[in-house]
């Protein structure tokens, strides 16, 4: 019922319809055109609903193969299992989810599983809280698996539709985290533009992996998933480091398909100005409404939006930040773990300044942005 | 499998490794050999680096011989002694995390079935007691509630032996080991009742001092998965490292658990599941 066509054609020459909805709708309308085998879902606020919605397009038949797992560390495993089986899969979790799975994930990656996950944002425990937060980006930030971070329900949809081509190639094959923060872009309705329904992405080729398919279609002969290199001896551990490193650059072999599919790892507004913003997420939205206000002042004040934060854009930032006289990242989380990315990366970084934070549950007042910038311009 | 993708290039034999060409032109795949013919044929398992004396060594060995189409078998293992084993075998096998076997064999039977569905792709879950029973047991008994179509195996040594013996959900009351220094204060976890009522269409509690009775078990488990629904088999398996018995005395301490009345074998099989295997060994003989 659908018509396989090329991932460009989709991403860029296929018509595209305005439609109204939610990010969760934004979930199920990228699962429905990126051609699924399997996905395997676990109920937590605020993702529930994405996964009730991706089930609905499996009961349509959109998806070959969906059931509830037990709990996340289960569900990810399932994924990897199925992964490692051959088929393309998806996923999604957040918070407290993210935190229960968290073994998997440097696992994903180090089995160069090119799985796609969704991570609905949300605060975690204690004290107990359902509301958005991006604190869990800052754990995962080391553990292997590509993340791109949406501003809202449009950027959800592209990125989750493009992530599966960035993934699956044989030079990449890593997991690709697909961020949006919870309630802020989940439970929203905004304008979104969709291709056509009766297009999807091209099936997974299970023999694009760079490791064996466990199917028992190839070679079999002394041959695990992945090395086994528990052994104390030289040898186990050159094994252990290469492989750690390769995996790193498979993350940075995917910075061109990256760039191309989203038009930069990055993207800035009036890059020229004495003052720059740095963020990403739905704070980036914040952020360009901060900056018009601060534009009627007679501020001049640039806007750069972070869409991929692994592997992060460190040579883009490096040139944008050279001449700016002060870098304002304001962030929904208490570390600010994206400040201390692009202070760890730019030599006078004296003139970052991390702020404004915002979590527990509150939204960002652009008046708390605009207070930095007055404060950047005294 | 075909067998087409084992053949070895007539200009490469000369330099390929003897195991390899022996499991090419006397392996298990494809034929009808078992537990009877073991020293007749190639085995899958090519050394091992197990204790000597090891039950899972035994088991292992005589389990790689029952597969009833190793050809098309993935394992998936779990963290422990078993899991040294499994890169020396000709199967293909993964090793994911602790605890977390049965999921990804979920996963991976039913990512299988998407992909063949005309063919028998058996996925079976070998894992030790402490992976199976206390760490990943939500994981296995979610896995027989959905009635997933894998085989699930436990080799039960009743400890923790790959970190140094420690007592497990599976140990026998009263026994002295690391993390129980007073000795178990509960009775070993009674698995094989918990996976008849979780859902498993055959059970089966074996060991490796009858070789030809656990091969029995075993494809019978293998093959009612693939039909009926999940199926599980405990091995004991006794560790002379860590419970401080001679190397040679594995079988005699086997059969002296079980003369006893600590160790029982035991069966159990649902009604549909004895009437698939009474048609299918009908159609065998």
């Amino acid at each position: 019922m659908q018509k396989v066509v090329s991932p460009e054609h989709l991403f860029f020459e296929a018509p595209r319809e305005q439609v109204f909805i939610t990010g969760s709708e934004a979930v199920r309308e990228a699962v429905r055109r990126a051609n699924v085998d399997m996905a395997i879902s676990y109920p937590i606020t605020p993702q529930s609903e994405s996964m009730h919605l991706v089930g609905d397009i499996f009961k349509e038949g959109y998806i070959r193969e969906y059931f509830r797992g037990e709990n996340e560390f289960a569900v990810m495993s399932a994924v990897a299992g199925a992964s490692m089986g051959g088929v393309r899969v998806f996923t999604a979790t957040g918070g407290p989810g993210t935190l229960r799975a968290f073994e998997l994930f440097s696992t994903w990656s180090g089995a160069r599983l090119p799985i796609v996950c969704a991570f609905m944002t949300r605060g975690v425990n204690s004290p107990l809280t359902i509301q958005p937060d991006t604190i869990e980006m800052s754990y995962l930030l080391d553990t292997g698996m590509i993340m791109l971070h949406a501003e809202n329900a449009q950027d959800l949809y592209d990125y989750l539709l493009k992530a599966f081509p960035i993934a699956e190639q044989t030079e990449v094959h890593i997991p690709v985290g697909v961020f949006a923060d919870g309630f802020f872009v989940t439970h929203t309705r905004e304008n979104v533009k969709v291709a056509p329904v009766d297009i999807k992405l091209p099936p997974y080729n299970a023999y694009s992996a760079p490791v064996p398919v466990m199917d028992m279609e190839n070679v079999p002969f002394r041959q695990m998933r992945d090395p086994f290199v528990m052994k104390s001896n030289y040898v186990s551990y050159a094994a252990h480091a290469s492989w750690q490193q390769e995996v790193m650059a498979a993350a940075e072999r995917a910075r061109p398909s990256i760039s191309s599919y989203l038009g930069g790892l990055l993207e800035v507004e009036n890059a020229d100005a004495d003052i720059l913003i740095i963020t990403s997420g739905t704070a980036v939205s914040i952020a360009r409404e901060a900056v018009a206000q601060a534009k009627q002042e007679g501020l001049n004040v640039g806007l750069v939006k972070i869409k991929c934060i692994r592997p992060f854009p460190t040579e883009e930032i490096r040139a944008l930040t050279k001449n700016a006289k002060a870098v304002i990242v304001p962030e929904f989380n208490r570390v600010g773990w994206l400040a201390k990315e692009i202070k760890s990366i730019i030599p006078d970084n004296d003139k970052v300044v991390g702020a404004p934070r915002v979590f527990g549950g509150m939204t960002m007042p652009t008046q708390s942005i605009l207070a930095e910038i007055r404060r950047c311009q005294a | 499998m075909t067998k087409n993708i084992l053949k070895m290039s007539p200009a490469f034999a000369d330099i390929i490794p003897a195991e390899y060409r022996e499991l090419v032109d006397n392996g298990p795949y494809g034929r009808d050999v078992g537990v009877a013919e073991l020293g007749t044929f190639k085995e899958l398992l090519e050394e091992h680096p197990l204790c000597a004396g090891c039950g899972l060594a035994l088991a292992l060995r005589i389990f790689l011989a029952s597969l009833p189409a190793p050809e098309d078998t993935i394992v998936v293992g779990s963290t422990g002694c078993s899991s040294l084993v499994f890169p020396q075998a000709a199967v293909q096998n993964i090793h994911s995390l602790f605890g977390n076997q049965n999921s990804v064999a979920s996963g991976l039977k039913r990512a299988l079935k998407l992909r063949f569905p005309d063919k028998d792709k058996d996925v079976i879950v070998v894992a030790g007691d402490g992976a199976t029973a206390d760490i990943g047991l939500d994981m296995v008994m979610h896995s027989w509630f959905r009635r997933e179509n894998i085989t699930t195996i436990m080799l039960d040594n009743e400890a923790y032996a790959n970190t140094g013996g420690q007592e497990s959900g599976m140990s026998q009351q009263g026994t002295v080991l690391y993390m129980a220094p007073k000795g178990k204060n509960f009775p070993k976890i009674s698995m094989p009742e918990l996976a008849r009522e979780a859902g498993c269409v055959y059970v089966a509690v074996g060991t490796p001092a009858q070789p030809r009775k656990l091969e029995k078990m075993l494809k019978r488990a293998i093959i009612l998965a693939r039909h009926v629904g999940p199926t599980y088999v405990q091995i004991m398996t006794p560790c002379p490292t860590n419970y401080k018995f001679k190397n040679n005395e594995t079988v005699n301490r086997l059969k002296g658990l079980e003369k006893d009345g600590v160790f029982k074998p035991r069966e159990y099989i649902t009604a549909e599941a004895q009437e698939a295997l009474n048609r299918l060994e009908e159609v065998s003989k």
